[in-house]
């Protein structure tokens, strides 16, 4: 059975905590392990996170955030309207970042990789960016 | 942002919030500086005890720290890491850059 939610919210800083406990608190359904939860949360937050500080560049705009469960199977998009990314592949690296002089790590994607089975980016330059992540929970229990 | 800081004799104790993510990031940053410049602080500590979230933006705090304190040839030091903590330093290879002292240890 599918059960989805999607809300939105402004593209403020203060925000990323609102996201992170949305999500972790609709995902609860499913009975995740602290640690599976822990993963999700860290990964909305740099999908979150990088919705405000790249796509909108701290201006004001509007993030969605949809969480679909199918299943075990969590589906997790974060879509802004901002400026996309050019070169999604460069974006992606670890350590790349576009702002160093924010102290941007540019461990964001390299985050999102490591704790969701799948992440897949879509963007248009001047039209925004969707990120799309998933991630089966309860592996562990299955082995 | 709630964030303690305690200093004593050129060392200064960072109590990390519960919650570190971008948006918690810049404050932290900005008093940090402020209080390692004006006391010219020589050891670093950052005490995870409370801290029960850390993202990216984490890191890069913590990097842009250990860099400041290098040029300084100051220390820094991260202390009291919870399970998750430990995770996102192994994750970032952050476990290479910063001394991570257990409890035991002190």
């Amino acid at each position: 059975m599918e059960n989805k939610m999607k809300v939105e919210f402004d593209s403020q800083s203060i925000n990323e905590g609102f996201a992170r406990v949305a999500v972790a608190a609709f995902v609860a359904n499913l009975n995740p392990t602290m640690d599976e939860l822990a993963d999700i949360k860290t990964a909305v937050s740099e999908a979150v996170t990088n919705a405000i500080i790249h796509g909108y560049e701290d201006a004001a705009g509007t993030v969605e955030l949809a969480c679909v469960l199918t299943g075990q199977m969590v589906t997790i998009t974060v879509t802004d309207h901002g400026k996309g990314i050019a070169d999604i592949e460069q974006a992606k690296m670890p350590f790349y970042t576009s702002k160093p002089e924010l102290e941007r790590s540019g461990m964001g994607f390299a985050f999102m990789e490591a704790f969701m089975d799948e992440v897949c980016v879509d963007s248009v330059v001047g039209n925004g960016t969707c990120v799309k992540m998933e991630k089966r929970l309860g592996r562990r229990d299955e082995s | 942002m709630e964030c303690n800081y305690e200093l004593k004799d050129g060392c200064l104790r960072i109590c990390v919030p519960k919650e570190l993510d971008h948006h918690c990031a810049v404050g932290l940053r900005m008093e940090a500086d402020l209080l390692i410049e004006a006391y010219q602080v020589r050891k670093l500590i950052f005490d995870f005890s409370e801290t029960e979230f850390m993202d990216s933006s984490g890191i890069g705090v913590l990097i842009g720290r250990c860099k400041n304190m290098s040029y300084s040839g100051g220390e820094v030091t991260a202390e009291n890491l919870s399970e998750r903590v430990q995770k996102i330093f192994v994750v970032s290879g952050l476990h290479k850059i910063i001394k991570i002292e257990t409890k035991e240890d002190n």
